[in-house]
C-alpha cells in the first residue's frame, strides 16, 4: 500500500467512525466535536461509549481485547482511529 | 516505579501502642455510639493520636506511605470493635489516597498534606447530589469564578444528599463539574475548609445501621482558590483510585464486622460445647458452614487488595482504567456486600435469641445491622445494571 493509499483509507475510517460517533455517542453537541475533541468532556456516558464500542466492533469487523477497553482508546474519533487501525493491522 | 520508601513498617506501626489503645477505645464506646447515633468521637481522638490519619501520606511529607494493604489491615481491626470508626478511618483514607496520587506537582497541596500530618486532619467528601440518584460520576453544581477577583477565586455551591461525618471533618472533597458550561460528566475534585465554609445539614441520620458515621445531607457553600482544585479530571481520579480503593476498604469494613460477628457465634458454640463435655453442639456444624462461608470471603478481598497493588503504583495503571478492572471491581463490591449480610445472618441462626438481643457477648443485632448497609452505598443494583452494559463489550478472561 503506498502512503497516499494509507492516507485514503485512515481519512475514510475517521468518517465511518464519526457517523458511529454521531448516532451512539449520545453527544448534545456533535456538530462542535472534531476529530481531537475529549467525547467524554463533551459528555459521552460510560454507557454511551459501551454502545458505540459494539458499533464499532460490527462496523469494523474486530474485537476490541480487555486491554483495549479503556477510557483513553475511546477518548476521541482520533484515538479510535489508532486503535482500529492497529486491529485492522494484526487481523491482516 | 520503585516500591515507596518506608521508615516504619506498617505492622509495627499498627502493633504499636498508640494504634492498639484506639482499638480499645473503638471497642469500649461502640455499643454507646450505635444506641446513640453519634460520632464515635472518642475512637476518632485515639486514631489521631496514633497518628493513623496520616499513614496513607508518603514519608517526604511526614505520613507512614502505608500501602492499601497496610490501610486495609487496620481499616478491618477497627471495624471489628466499631463499624463506624472503621468506615470513617477507611473514608478519609479514601480521600488521602485521591490527594496523594493525583495532585501531580501541586504546591498548594504539598502543604496542605503537610498540614493534614501535623494537624491529623479529618477528611470527608462531598461526591453524591440532590436530583442525580447516587450518579457519582454526574454532578449539577459547578465551580463557578469569582468576578473581579484580584486573585483566582471559585466559588460554589452544592447540595449534597450525603457527607459521611461532615459535622466532625476538618475539611472536604467536593466534585463539582469544571466550568459553569460543562457537561454533566465533566468533573473536578476541589478541596476547602470546613472552617471557611457555610455548610447546613439538610436532614438527619437516624439509621438502620452505621449510625456512628452521622451522614446526613448538606448544602455547601463556599469560595476557594483555582489552586484547591484537584489538577486532573475526576474522571480519572475515579477510576484509578476512588473506586478501587473505595471497594478494597470498604470491603474490609465489611470483613471486618463479620468477622466480629463469627467470632461471637465461635465463642457461643464453645460455651454451649463446655456445658456438654464429649458431645459436639448441633450448632458447631452451622459454624464449621460459616467458617468456610468466611474462607472464601477473606480470599475475595485479599485478592482484589493484591491486583489493586499490582497495578496502582507501577506503570500498569492504565490497567485500572480498562472495562475488566471495572467489571471486577464492582464484582467485589456486590460480592462483599453481599457476603458481610449473609455472614451476620449466619452468626445469627447459630447464637439464636442470645444473639438476637441488644447486649451481651453473643449479641449480633449491631453487627447484622451495620452489615446491610453494605449493598446499599452505591446500590448493588446500580452496580450490577454498570456490570451488564460491560459485559456486552468485555469477555471474561480475554
Amino acid at each position: 500500500m503506498s502512503p497516499t493509499e494509507a492516507q485514503t483509507i485512515q481519512a475514510q475510517n475517521k468518517e465511518r467512525i464519526r457517523q458511529l460517533v454521531r448516532d451512539h455517542a449520545g453527544l448534545a453537541a456533535f456538530e462542535k466535536v472534531d476529530c481531537s475533541s475529549d467525547l467524554y468532556r463533551a459528555g459521552m456516558t460510560s454507557y454511551a461509549s459501551v454502545v458505540l464500542m459494539i458499533a464499532l466492533e460490527n462496523e469494523f469487523e474486530v474485537e476490541f481485547p480487555d486491554s483495549m477497553l479503556s477510557r483513553d482508546v475511546f477518548e476521541s474519533i482520533d484515538s479510535i482511529a489508532s486503535a482500529i487501525e492497529s486491529l485492522q493491522r494484526v487481523n491482516q | 516505579m520503585s516500591a515507596p520508601l518506608r521508615a516504619v513498617e506498617l505492622p509495627e506501626l499498627a502493633a504499636a501502642e498508640p494504634f492498639q489503645q484506639a482499638l480499645i477505645v473503638a471497642a469500649e464506646h461502640a455499643d454507646d455510639v450505635d444506641r446513640q447515633g453519634r460520632f464515635p468521637a472518642e475512637a476518632v481522638a485515639a486514631l489521631r493520636a496514633a497518628g493513623a490519619l496520616s499513614w496513607g501520606i508518603p514519608l517526604q511529607y511526614g505520613g507512614a506511605s502505608a500501602g492499601i494493604d497496610d490501610l486495609a489491615d487496620a481499616t478491618l481491626e477497627l471495624s471489628r470493635r466499631c463499624a463506624a470508626t472503621g468506615m470513617i478511618f477507611a473514608m478519609h483514607q479514601i480521600q488521602v489516597a485521591s490527594i496523594v496520587r493525583h495532585m501531580a506537582d501541586s504546591l498548594w497541596f504539598r502543604n496542605y498534606l503537610e498540614g493534614v500530618v501535623r494537624e491529623q486532619r479529618l477528611i470527608a467528601s462531598a461526591t453524591s447530589e440532590v436530583g442525580l440518584g447516587g450518579d457519582m460520576r454526574k454532578s449539577i453544581a459547578a465551580v463557578t469564578p469569582v468576578a473581579n477577583s484580584q486573585e483566582n477565586l471559585v466559588q460554589f455551591e452544592k447540595k449534597a444528599s450525603t457527607i459521611s461525618y461532615g459535622a466532625y471533618a476538618d475539611d472536604l472533597l467536593t466534585t463539582l463539574r469544571r466550568t459553569p458550561d460543562a457537561e454533566s460528566g465533566d468533573q473536578v475534585l476541589v478541596l476547602t475548609h470546613f472552617s471557611e465554609m457555610d455548610a447546613k445539614p439538610m436532614s438527619t441520620w437516624d439509621t438502620l445501621g452505621m449510625r456512628g458515621t452521622c451522614s446526613p445531607g448538606f448544602v455547601v457553600r463556599t469560595t476557594c482558590l483555582t489552586d484547591q482544585i484537584l489538577p486532573v479530571p475526576f474522571a480519572s481520579i475515579a477510576a484509578e483510585t476512588v473506586v478501587p480503593v473505595s471497594h478494597i476498604l470498604w470491603a474490609n469494613v465489611w470483613l471486618g464486622i463479620s468477622t466480629d460477628a463469627f467470632s461471637r457465634a465461635q465463642n457461643f458454640v464453645r460455651a454451649q460445647a463446655r456445658q456438654n463435655p464429649g458431645v459436639t453442639p448441633p450448632t458447631a456444624l452451622r459454624l464449621s458452614e460459616l467458617s468456610s462461608r468466611m474462607a472464601e470471603f477473606r480470599a475475595l478481598v485479599h485478592g482484589a487488595t493484591q491486583e489493586y497493588m499490582g497495578l496502582a503504583d507501577s506503570d500498569r495503571r492504565a490497567g485500572l482504567s480498562t472495562i475488566g478492572y471495572a467489571v471486577r471491581i464492582n464484582n467485589l463490591k456486590i460480592a462483599a456486600s453481599e457476603a458481610a449480610a449473609e455472614a451476620c445472618q449466619g452468626a445469627l441462626r447459630i447464637c439464636g435469641f442470645a444473639g438476637y438481643g441488644n447486649s451481651g457477648p453473643f449479641s449480633v443485632g449491631r453487627q447484622l445491622r451495620d452489615a446491610h448497609s453494605a449493598a446499599l452505598m452505591i446500590a448493588n443494583d446500580r452496580l450490577l445494571a454498570t456490570n451488564a452494559a460491560l459485559l456486552l463489550v468485555y469477555r471474561e478472561g480475554k
